[in-house]
């Protein structure tokens, strides 16, 4: 039986590692999904056949429990991510992430109390009982994962608009050292205790302290980076509670995860020109002189929608940059209708996304998925830039720090050395924009002064439905 | 049960594995692809069944019940995201009505 459950494990592993390999093409993504879905079922009902669990003497309770957990946990999540919107995608993530994190938390718990009390009897240490290796990584992932548990729910909470707080305490990155510092002693306290319950109460409790801390002062900009960042720490914790449960499926899976979302974390930063340091010890907006001087104003130039509907009509390419004020105003709908209009008057139309275009890396393609918008439309970055030059219309909708052409131009710009999509090269800019306001970050945009922008004034969905009647009395 | 160096092993070449998994990643997919390793690491689930599994007293029962609690939420949560934000993914060659 101990061989038939290994081999379903190590059978798993490599689908997860498949699956997410499928993921990684637009084509092959959808199987992929499905294969490690069909991968998790199979694993866990081989596990209700481990003689671990099978053999103890409390099986009838604890399979009861365990069957009733599941029931409760996957059905609210079963729940609540059918019902999600894909623009608050992000912090369900970020939910589902803590809840993970915590998982593995709770486990190395139940580890260390079974190891307390044996050590209690037995007059040893913690170490003694599990073995070094195994208290060690018990403990560093118990640490990691509680962490990641409570950081996410707080990245949850500030995304969801619950919790609107992002400022500095003072002394903030000192109270948050010491409590760190704090946590590690308790952790190698534990190690060498003789059963004792108190360090374990107080090093969890500690361990949620900082995961909260950590988070709260950083910016809602940064967000994405965090929650990236929770997610190979929720990887990492189970990889190290999988060697802790001799489980090898939960370690391959774990650290796979692990790498795979440091890396992911590391590409995202680069994306958005700030380090991963710099987003934990510094939020935006917090940071004094973030907000650049302005430099040389000028007059923004309006347009109505007609005249801009029938320019874009009449224009031979159309290239379309939505930001996160698109998916605000739910206008991907409207914009989807302009450009099956624009395409049927024979417009050549694509859709240009800069990497941090919504909350996370990617977000924006998912909301324009939404609305229909074939993935072979949407360009990224790199790709279309070059592009720009023979661009008749940029349409700019809901989207301002990552077309600001002072990100390569002035120095003192706090968004300096970003990489920009290059709206300000085509022939005509239009940009609809809510207000005449600064963009997220506070920096004042030149873009909207130059010679060729026109902006086009109001809320994203009536701004676009104008747009739509503009281009259909064409014809 | 896999231990000392067979683990160290196992733990550089899954390393490794992710890496090679990201890096070909277009950016399209970066939310999508986030979501489903977040669904992966669910595998905590089975974790957790089994630390509740072998929980002797009250105190490491209720631990447990969270964990499979917690666990279960990650699996399926993650996998109904996930699912769902892929199958909008459609190509504009088969039939792009939206």
């Amino acid at each position: 039986m101990e061989t038939i459950i290994q081999a379903a494990y190590f059978i798993v592993a490599v689908i997860f590692i498949v699956g997410l390999k499928q993921m990684s093409s637009p084509v092959t993504a959808r199987r992929g999904i499905l294969w490690a879905g069909a991968a998790m079922v199979t694993a866990t009902l081989v596990t209700f056949l481990n003689p671990q669990i099978i053999d103890d003497n409390q099986a009838a309770t604890n399979v009861g429990l365990i069957i009733l957990a599941i029931a409760i946990g996957g059905g609210y999540a079963w729940w609540s991510g059918k019902r999600v919107a894909m623009t608050d995608m992000p912090q369900m993530i970020a939910m589902y992430n803590g809840m993970g994190g915590g998982a593995a938390a709770a486990i190395a718990a139940v580890e260390l109390l079974d190891a307390t009390s044996k050590a209690s009897n037995s007059s040893s240490t913690i170490a003694d009982v599990m073995g070094a290796d195994i208290a060690v990584l018990g403990i560093l992932g118990a640490i990691i994962g509680t962490i990641s548990f409570s950081g996410s729910i707080i990245a949850w909470a500030k995304l969801d608009g619950r919790l609107n707080r992002s400022r500095l305490l003072p002394g903030q990155h000192f109270i948050n050292a010491i409590i760190a510092i704090v946590t590690i002693g308790f952790a190698v306290s534990i190690y060498f205790s003789a059963g004792n319950l108190a360090p374990i109460v107080i090093f969890f409790s500690l361990a949620l302290v900082l995961g909260i801390f950590i988070t709260i002062p950083v910016g809602g900009a940064d967000m994405p980076v965090i929650i990236s960042l929770f997610n190979a720490l929720t990887g990492l914790a189970v990889g190290f509670e999988g060697y802790v449960l001799g489980n090898a499926a939960m370690i391959i899976a774990g650290i796979v995860v692990g790498s795979a979302g440091s890396l992911l974390t590391h590409l995202m930063a680069v994306a958005m020109n700030r380090s991963v340091a710099n987003v934990f010890f510094a939020g935006v907006g917090t940071e004094t002189g973030a907000t650049g001087d302005g430099g040389e104003q000028g007059e923004m130039k309006e347009i109505q929608a007609q005249d801009a509907g029938i320019l874009m009509a009449f224009a031979s390419q159309v290239v379309i940059i939505p930001g996160y004020g698109m998916a605000v105003a739910q206008a991907q709908h409207k914009i989807w209708e302009l450009t099956q209009l624009l395409d049927d008057k024979g417009v050549s139309i694509k859709f240009a996304i800069h990497p941090v275009a919504g909350r996370m890396p990617g977000h924006m393609n998912v909301l324009l998925a939404e609305a229909g918008v074939p993935y072979d439309m949407i360009y990224d970055m790199e790709d279309i830039n070059a592009d720009f030059q023979t661009t008749t219309v940029a349409l700019v909708i809901g989207a301002n720090d990552v077309v600001n052409p002072s990100a390569k131009s002035d120095t003192s710009s706090p968004l300096y050395g970003m990489p920009i999509l290059d709206a300000i090269d085509s022939d005509n800019v239009i940009v609809i924009k809510r207000g005449r306001g600064a963009g997220f970050s506070g920096v004042e945009n030149p873009l909207f002064f130059a010679d060729n922008t026109k902006m086009l004034f109001g809320d994203g969905q009536k701004a676009a439905s104008e747009l739509i009647q503009a281009v259909k009395e064409l014809s | 049960m896999i231990e000392g160096l067979a683990a160290l092993y196992i733990f550089m070449l899954a390393g490794f594995t992710g890496y090679e998994i990201i890096s070909r990643v277009p950016v399209i997919l970066h939310t999508p692809l986030m979501s489903g390793s977040n669904f992966v690491h669910g595998i905590v689930l089975v974790g957790a069944m089994i630390a509740l599994g072998i929980a002797a007293t009250p105190t490491e029962q209720i631990i447990g019940f969270f964990a499979v609690l917690l666990g279960a939420g990650n699996a399926v949560g993650g996998y109904v995201v996930t699912e769902r934000m892929l199958e909008m993914f459609k190509s504009s060659d088969k039939g792009s009505e939206g």
